[in-house]
C-alpha cells in the first residue's frame, strides 16, 4: 500500500506538491515511485525556467520506463534538487522527502484544480 | 563449457597470432603503402589470439544463447517465429553473398529482379501502390515513412501540420520516431476495452493534425474496429495515417492496411516474414505509400523498363532524399522473398489464424491464475496484467525470471504502460500444441509456486548462469567496452 500525505496536493499524473508562501516544492508520490521501480534518471529543468500548469518539465527513468513530469503549478523554477543528479534512487526511498523541483508560484488559484490527500486515495485505489 | 566467461582479450597473449606470412615478402608490403602521417603511433590494443581460441571463444559463447532454435520465445510484440532453414540455404548461394553493392547494373540484375519481386508483393499484402526496402530496421521505417508524411505536407505549402497523433498504448517507437522527425506528440487515450477512444480523438483533429500512427491489432493484441471511422475522420481533416507494422503477423493475407485507409506504412520483415532477429539485428523495415505518395520515397529506387531490364534510379528531386547507403539490408530481403515463395499466396493466409488460435488457447488457459485486464478474442498476442493474486507480492519481473529456470524466454514485460504489470505473450504460429501446453503447464507452477513458496519465484532465476542482475547499476553506470573495465577494476 503506497503512502499518502495529508500535509500537500495531489496532481492526477502523480506529482505531490507542497507550498510554503508563493513557494511551490514539487516531487512524485510514492505510488508513482512504486508504479515506476527502480529509478535510474531525473531529468530536470534548469534554474531560472519557466513551467506551465499541465506542460512536462523533465522525466523520470526508471528499469521499466521513462515517464515524463507534468508540472502541477506554473511559476519560475528557482531550486532543483542537485542531489538525485548522482542519487535519484532517494526518490525511490523517500519520495515525499525528497523533492525535485521548487516554484515561485505565478498564479496560486492553480492549485484549486488539484486533488487534495483524500482524493488522491482514491485515485490510487481505483 | 556452460559456464564459459572469458572476454576475448582475457584470452590475449603478446606476440600470438592467427595468421603466419612468408618474412620478408609480404609482412610489411601493406604498411609501406599508406602514408606514414596517416599510421598510428602506438599499435592498437587488440586482442592477440590464435585461430583455435578465437573458435573455441566463440563456440563456447554461441552455447550459451537461447533462441527460437533452442526454445519457445513468446515476447510480445517481437514476432519470434521460427526461421526455415530453407531461408538461409538461398541467401548463401554465392551468386548473392559476393555482390557487391557498387557493381553496374548489368551485373545484378538477379538481385534487382529480386528487390523488385519483393517490393511488388509488399505491395500487394499490404494494399499499397509502391514500396522502398531501403530501411535498415522497423524505427528506421518509421522515420522514413514520417518524412514521407512531412514532405507530403510540406510540398503542398501547408507548413502549419507539425501534429502527429498517438494512442496511449503505441509502440515506444512511436512517438520517439515522430519526434525525430521533427514533429509534435500528441497522445490520444484507449478506452477500458483497449481501443482507441474516438471521442478523444476529434477534437484533436485540426487542421495542424500532420497524421496519426497506429498499429492494428494494437499492443494488447486487440482489433481496432473503428478503423475505418478512424481513417474517414483522419483524412476529412486533411492528416495522414500511419500503420506501424509491428503487428502485421496476424492479418497476412486476410485484411490490408491500405484497404483500412492507412497511408503509409513500414514493415518488420525480420519479424513477418522470418529472418533471425533479436540482439539489435540485422532488420528491415521497408515502407509502403499509397499512390499519392510515390513520388516522395528516398532514394535509390529499383525500377524495371518496357524491356524488362531493371535500373537503379537515384534522381527524382521530389524524394525526400536517401536514407541509406545503398539498398538496404539484402540478406534480410533474400530470406523475406524465400519465406514468401515457399508459403505462397495459398498459405500464407494461415500465418495469422494459426497465431491468432496459439495466442487465444495460451490466453484462456492461463485468464485463472493470471489477471486478464480485457476480455474477448484477442489476435496474435495478449497482455496479463501480473497474477491475479496480488497478495504475495509476486512481480511480474519475477515471474519473468522464474520462467527462464524452467528453460523459456520470458515474454515482453512491463509494455503496454497501460497496466502496472504488463506480460505480454505472442507465441507464433510455428509453435505446436505441445510446447503450448508445456509453457501453460509451467505458468501455472510458478503461479502455484508464488502463493506456496513466494521467496522461491521472488529470488529466481537460480539455475541459470547468472543469477538476477542488477539492472540499476547497470542502467546508471554501464560498463561497455574491456577499456571501461580494466579501469574501474584499477
Amino acid at each position: 500500500m503506497s503512502k499518502v500525505l495529508d500535509d500537500r496536493k495531489y496532481s492526477d499524473s502523480h506529482e505531490w506538491v507542497k507550498v510554503d508562501g508563493d513557494v511551490a516544492t514539487i516531487g512524485i508520490s510514492d505510488y508513482a515511485q512504486h508504479a515506476l521501480g527502480n529509478i535510474v534518471y531525473v531529468d530536470m529543468p534548469e534554474t531560472g525556467d519557466e513551467v506551465n500548469q499541465g506542460d512536462d518539465f523533465g522525466a523520470v527513468e526508471s528499469v521499466k520506463a521513462a515517464s515524463d513530469l507534468i508540472s502541477p503549478v506554473s511559476g519560475e523554477v528557482i531550486e532543483v534538487n542537485e542531489e538525485l543528479v548522482d542519487k535519484p534512487e532517494l526518490i525511490n526511498e523517500d519520495a515525499f522527502g525528497n523533492w525535485i523541483i521548487k516554484v515561485k508560484l505565478s498564479d496560486p488559484s492553480e492549485l484549486d484544480k488539484l486533488m487534495d490527500a483524500d482524493s488522491y486515495k482514491k485515485l490510487c485505489e481505483a | 563449457m556452460k559456464n564459459y566467461d572469458k572476454i576475448i582479450f582475457e584470452l590475449s597473449k603478446p606476440g600470438r597470432k592467427g595468421y603466419s606470412l612468408p618474412k620478408d615478402k609480404y609482412e610489411t608490403e601493406g604498411l609501406k603503402s599508406i602514408p606514414t602521417d596517416l599510421l598510428r603511433e602506438k599499435p592498437a590494443d587488440l586482442p592477440e589470439v590464435s585461430e583455435l581460441d578465437v573458435v573455441r571463444h566463440y563456440t563456447n559463447l554461441s552455447n550459451k544463447n537461447f533462441g527460437v532454435d533452442t526454445g519457445f520465445y513468446p515476447l510480445g510484440s517481437c514476432t519470434m517465429k521460427y526461421n526455415p532453414k530453407i531461408n538461409e540455404e538461398l541467401c548463401s548461394l554465392p551468386s548473392f553473398t559476393s555482390l557487391h553493392p557498387l557493381q553496374d547494373e548489368e551485373s545484378v540484375q538477379g538481385a534487382l529482379e529480386l528487390y523488385w519481386n519483393l517490393q511488388r508483393m509488399l505491395s500487394e499484402i499490404a494494399g499499397l501502390e509502391e514500396f522502398t526496402l531501403n530501411p535498415y530496421a522497423g524505427a528506421h521505417g518509421e522515420l522514413t515513412g514520417l518524412m514521407v508524411m512531412k514532405k507530403y505536407h510540406e510540398s503542398r505549402g501547408d507548413h502549419k501540420r507539425k501534429k502527429v497523433i498517438v494512442p496511449d498504448s503505441a509502440h515506444g517507437t512511436n512517438p520517439a520516431s515522430a519526434m525525430v522527425a521533427g514533429f509534435d506528440v500528441v497522445e490520444v487515450k484507449s478506452k477500458p476495452n483497449g481501443s482507441i477512444d474516438v471521442e478523444d480523438l476529434k477534437p484533436l483533429l485540426d487542421d495542424t493534425v500532420a497524421g496519426i500512427m497506429m498499429t492494428n491489432p494494437n499492443t494488447l493484441g486487440m482489433f481496432e474496429t473503428e478503423i475505418t471511422d478512424i481513417a474517414k475522420l483522419v483524412h476529412e481533416a486533411g492528416g495522414l495515417l500511419y500503420y506501424d507494422g509491428a503487428n502485421l503477423n496476424p492479418l497476412l493475407g486476410k485484411v490490408r492496411p491500405g484497404d483500412m485507409g492507412f497511408d503509409i506504412m513500414h514493415i518488420n520483415l525480420h519479424k513477418t516474414f522470418s529472418t533471425p532477429h533479436g540482439g539489435g539485428g540485422p532488420g528491415s523495415g521497408p515502407v509502403g505509400v499509397a499512390s499519392h505518395l510515390v513520388q516522395y520515397l528516398p532514394n535509390p529506387r529499383v525500377v524495371k523498363d518496357e524491356k524488362g531490364k531493371f535500373h537503379i534510379e537515384g534522381n527524382n528531386n521530389e524524394a525526400l532524399g536517401n536514407i541509406s547507403g545503398f539498398l538496404g539490408n539484402f540478406g534480410v530481403m533474400m530470406r523475406a522473398y524465400a519465406y514468401i515463395l515457399s508459403l505462397g499466396k495459398e498459405h500464407i493466409k494461415d500465418v495469422g489464424p494459426l497465431a491468432t488460435l496459439n495466442a487465444n488457447y495460451i490466453k484462456e488457459n492461463l485468464k485463472d491464475d493470471y489477471l486478464l485486464p480485457i476480455e474477448g478474442v484477442c489476435k496474435h498476442e495478449f497482455v496479463f496484467d501480473g497474477l491475479k493474486d496480488k497478495s504475495t507480492e509476486v512481480t511480474t519481473l519475477n515471474v519473468a525470471k522464474r520462467l527462464l529456470d524452467y528453460g523459456f524466454h520470458a515474454p515482453t514485460i512491463y509494455f503496454p504502460l497501460l497496466f502496472h504489470e504488463s506480460m505480454m505473450i505472442e507465441p507464433t504460429e510455428t509453435e505446436s500444441k505441445d510446447t503450448l501446453d508445456s509453457f501453460i503447464n509451467v505458468m501455472h507452477e510458478i503461479a502455484r509456486e508464488a502463493r506456496e513458496t513466494p521467496e522461491l519465484v521472488k529470488n529466481a532465476p537460480n539455475n541459470t548462469i547468472v543469477r538476477k542482475l542488477d539492472e540499476t547499476t547497470a542502467a546508471k553506470n554501464p560498463i561497455l567496452t574491456y577499456k571501461a573495465l580494466k579501469e574501474q577494476e584499477a
